[in-house]
């Protein structure tokens, strides 16, 4: 593989190849110096055109643990705002020498024009496009979903493990959500059940093929029991815009389709609870679920590291040598369909990435 | 002195072959001894073996963008009408989409004049419906229509005529000079932001959809306002197998309602999105495998009167670049016959005095034009076109004569070519050459050998 644009990019083998090396490279971010050599001398630039701090945040200090050069273009204050063509730019920063290019865009589809188009040679990595796809943060939650719910004290990160038999209710604004599409992707070829719980107004026409059960009802898939509740969160533009708003008010909103201690409490006891961010509290999910020991949302933003070194790294230097020193092993490369055993060796070296 | 045609073994109509002279502008003989006929003459006679050929009526296409005036680095009024010739047409209506509009008698006359000063096709402006399209105020129908540029079809093309009022106004209006108002139907509410038809494919790859229901909730309102105020519609780019059902209801009605169909809207779906090639974006958009069974249905019943292109050529820069930021409109003028004649003809839907209908006969009633879309017999101006059923080509888009190459055939294994066109007894196109050098051929004043009737 040459770039990273959809979770549907990945099959099963690909995708645990990806679960895998991110795990790796959590190993190696507890320790005192978590630097790696592997991509020194490479360039990786993040071309955001949408605020995103996080995001490009959690890049930019992949690529740097992986001693990668980083180059951080936004459009705000460069010749964007200008009115230079996404073609003119990525020419120049292909005449800069990028080795990948970590693009941010608002249009659905710029990544896989910008991979396309000839325009460059740089393996491109999808941030996050229009109401399209976010790769990485559907590999940052499926690695997190596997770490608590198939993990155990020999195998902590679940390493070569998927998530079949688990079941995901994904919740909120379906319609406009890339973090949706990519998690129903993904979370269906890693073998889990997926549920998407949204007001009608927020699930697009068309959602009908998608391998995921509907329901415009929380509280009747709250009841069935699910291992994971994905909240996502909801732009207040969507309740002004597009005849008077997608619902009627925040209040009909929370009261439908928030999380709140009421229903937290509902769940079973090992279920978790997630979530993008940056997080509304007080419309999609309360105080209360945001700071509950079933949440993993902190844990999510480190496993976003870790999962954004293993996608650079698979991308970049897909010949097996992470850098991590010979005690971890050796990483099996992305592209690569023979099964390598994929259990990471001597797990006694890895501290725990966080705890519940 | 002027060049006559001798047609040999030709099939008008795709029916029984024979020879057809054309001379003096005109169809002056059908017939085996069509030849001796010319032997009378003093013109230089050129003969064409035709054998395996069909004889067409010059095609017509009621929705063209020449771009001129204001986007002359897409298309200009000469390179858009030499498009026009080599894909077989003798008639264009020119899109009033233009900057400035074409929305005063002054503008229609310009494009009008300048289409005729070229010569390849007739050039037939299409009159705004409202000032500047901006669906406030009626632009100044009657001086268009009593203008040079005789003015028949008025279209805000582009745009929809949304406010009821104003779209009842100009229905009304047009009565009074036998115009026709053709509807870009796009309910603009529900199309904010539309990227692509509404669907599977749009809520998996997350481009803004465009629902059918815009469409086609436009369509039901204007038939029923044609129908109210008695006067004629005329459907732009119909898209939808709803808006082929409301059609087929109104015609049943006694509605006096006319609707086409783009070849891209016979042949392509919005599978074609999934690359995100902003060359298949398109307004209205590309819809699904059953609307494209629908419309060609509706094409192949009568439901939908005629086949135009919606040629709409793009710079470069305005396609090369991600979908939402790209323009709409893909280009058509020289493969529209070969589309109708892979999904109608080779199919078994139509024949070919049936795609004479569809894209010579039917456009030129509805746009009123006298001296086109004849049938074709000894005495008719000589608007042809000879057509090669069985090459086939492959698009490739750099090579054809449009000044844009947002062609969404590229690539594509075509059916059928244009072997030559005649305006009024002249070829604008032989061996399928545009012909520039029309002096030698039309004894040096090939302008004044297009007689358009103002």
């Amino acid at each position: 593989m040459r770039h990273l644009l959809s979770t549907t990019d990945l099959d099963r083998a690909a995708a645990v190849r990806v679960l895998d090396t991110a795990a790796q490279m959590a190993a190696t971010q507890g320790r005192q110096i978590k630097k790696l050599p592997t991509l020194r001398g490479r360039t990786v630039v993040n071309l955001f055109f949408e605020d995103s701090t996080r995001t490009r945040i959690s890049f930019e200090t992949a690529a740097k643990r992986l001693s990668a050069d980083v180059i951080n273009f936004s459009a705000k204050g460069s010749s964007l705002s200008k009115g230079e063509s996404l073609k003119d730019t990525v020419l120049t920063l292909q005449a800069m020498g990028a080795d990948a290019i970590v693009v941010r865009h608002q249009a659905s589809g710029a990544p896989h024009t910008l991979a396309h188009a000839g325009w460059t040679d740089a393996a491109v990595v999808n941030a996050g496009d229009g109401m399209h796809q976010h790769p990485t943060q559907a590999l940052l939650d499926a690695f997190t979903i596997r770490r608590h719910l198939t993990g155990s004290a020999t195998n902590p990160d679940g390493v070569g493990n998927d998530l079949a038999g688990l079941h995901v209710a994904v919740v909120g604004d379906v319609l406009h959500s890339r973090v949706a599409r990519s998690n129903v992707d993904l979370l269906h070829t890693l073998g889990a059940r997926v549920t998407l719980v949204a007001p009608p107004t927020l699930l697009p026409v068309g959602v009908g093929p998608w391998p995921a059960e509907v329901s415009y009802r929380l509280d009747d898939v709250l009841a069935q029991g699910p291992d994971a509740v994905m909240m996502l969160r909801v732009q207040r533009e969507r309740m002004s815009t597009a005849g008077g708003g997608f619902f009627p008010s925040p209040l009909e909103y929370t009261r439908l389709y928030g999380l709140d201690a009421r229903r937290l409490a509902g769940l079973p006891e090992h279920s978790i609870v997630l979530h993008p961010g940056p997080m509304n509290r007080g419309l999609e999910i309360s105080a209360d679920a945001a700071d509950s020991v079933r949440s993993v949302i902190v844990e999510q933003v480190a496993n976003g590291v870790a999962v954004r070194m293993a996608v650079l790294y698979l991308l970049l230097s897909g010949d097996g040598d992470t850098g991590v020193p010979p005690a971890t092993g050796a990483i099996p490369a992305l592209t690569s369909t023979p099964a390598t055993p994929a259990t990471a060796p001597a797990r006694s070296t890895t501290p725990e990435v966080s705890a519940r | 002195m002027t060049t006559q045609y001798l047609l040999k073994d030709v099939a008008p109509l795709g029916g029984d072959r024979t020879d057809v002279l054309v001379a003096g502008g005109l169809v002056a003989a059908i017939g085996a001894g069509a030849g001796d006929a010319a032997e009378n003459a003093p013109d230089d006679l050129h003969v064409i073996d035709a054998t395996g050929m069909v004889l067409l009526p010059g095609l017509v296409d009621l929705h063209t963008h020449l771009r001129e005036p204001g986007r002359e680095d897409a298309e200009t009024i000469v390179s858009g009408t030499r498009a026009a010739a080599v894909g077989g047409f003798t008639a264009v209506h020119a899109m009033a989409n233009t900057t400035p509009t074409q929305d005063t008698a002054g503008v229609v006359e310009q494009v009008w004049r300048i289409g005729r000063e070229a010569g390849w096709t007739d050039v037939h402006p299409v009159g705004a419906v409202s000032v500047g399209l901006e669906g406030q105020h009626l632009a100044e129908l009657g001086a268009m229509a009593d203008s040079a540029a005789r003015v028949r079809v008025f279209s805000d093309d582009g745009k929809c005529v949304h406010d009821p009022v104003l779209m009842r106004r100009a229905l009304e209006y047009t009565k009074a000079f036998d115009g026709v108002v053709a509807q870009h139907a796009q309910e603009p509410r529900l199309t904010e932001g539309a990227q692509m038809h509404e669907g599977v494919v749009s809520a998996e790859i997350g481009l803004a959809g465009w629902p059918a229901v815009a469409e086609e909730a436009i369509i039901a309102r204007d038939v029923l306002l044609a129908e109210h105020v008695g006067a004629r519609l005329h459907v732009c780019h119909l898209s939808t197998a709803g808006s082929v059902e409301i059609v087929r209801w109104a015609k049943s009605r006694g509605i006096d309602v006319t609707a086409e169909v783009t070849p891209h809207h016979l042949v392509l779906t919005d599978e074609e999105a999934r690359g995100y090639d902003p060359v298949f974006k398109v307004n209205p958009p590309l819809r699904t495998q059953a609307d494209v069974d629908a419309v060609r249905e509706g094409l192949a019943d009568g439901t939908i009167d005629i086949v135009a292109t919606d040629h709409a050529p793009h710079t470069r820069e305005d396609k090369d670049c991600e979908w939402a930021a790209a323009a709409f409109g893909m280009t058509g003028l020289e493969t529209a016959l070969s589309v109708v004649q892979q999904t109608m003809v080779d199919t078994g839907r139509m024949t070919w005095a049936d795609v004479a209908r569809v894209l010579s006969e039917n456009p030129a009633r509805i746009g009123r034009l006298d001296g086109q879309g004849r049938a074709i017999a000894v005495g008719e101006p000589a608007n042809l076109v000879l057509v090669d059923p069985d090459a086939r080509r492959v698009v490739v888009p750099e090579e054809q004569a449009t000044a844009s190459t947002n062609s969404p055939m590229r690539g594509r294994e075509l059916p059928g070519r244009v072997v030559a066109t005649f305006l009024r007894g002249r070829a604008t196109v032989l061996d399928g050459v545009p012909q520039d050098d029309r002096s030698s051929t039309a004894g040096g004043t090939p302008r004044a050998a297009g007689r358009v009737t103002p």
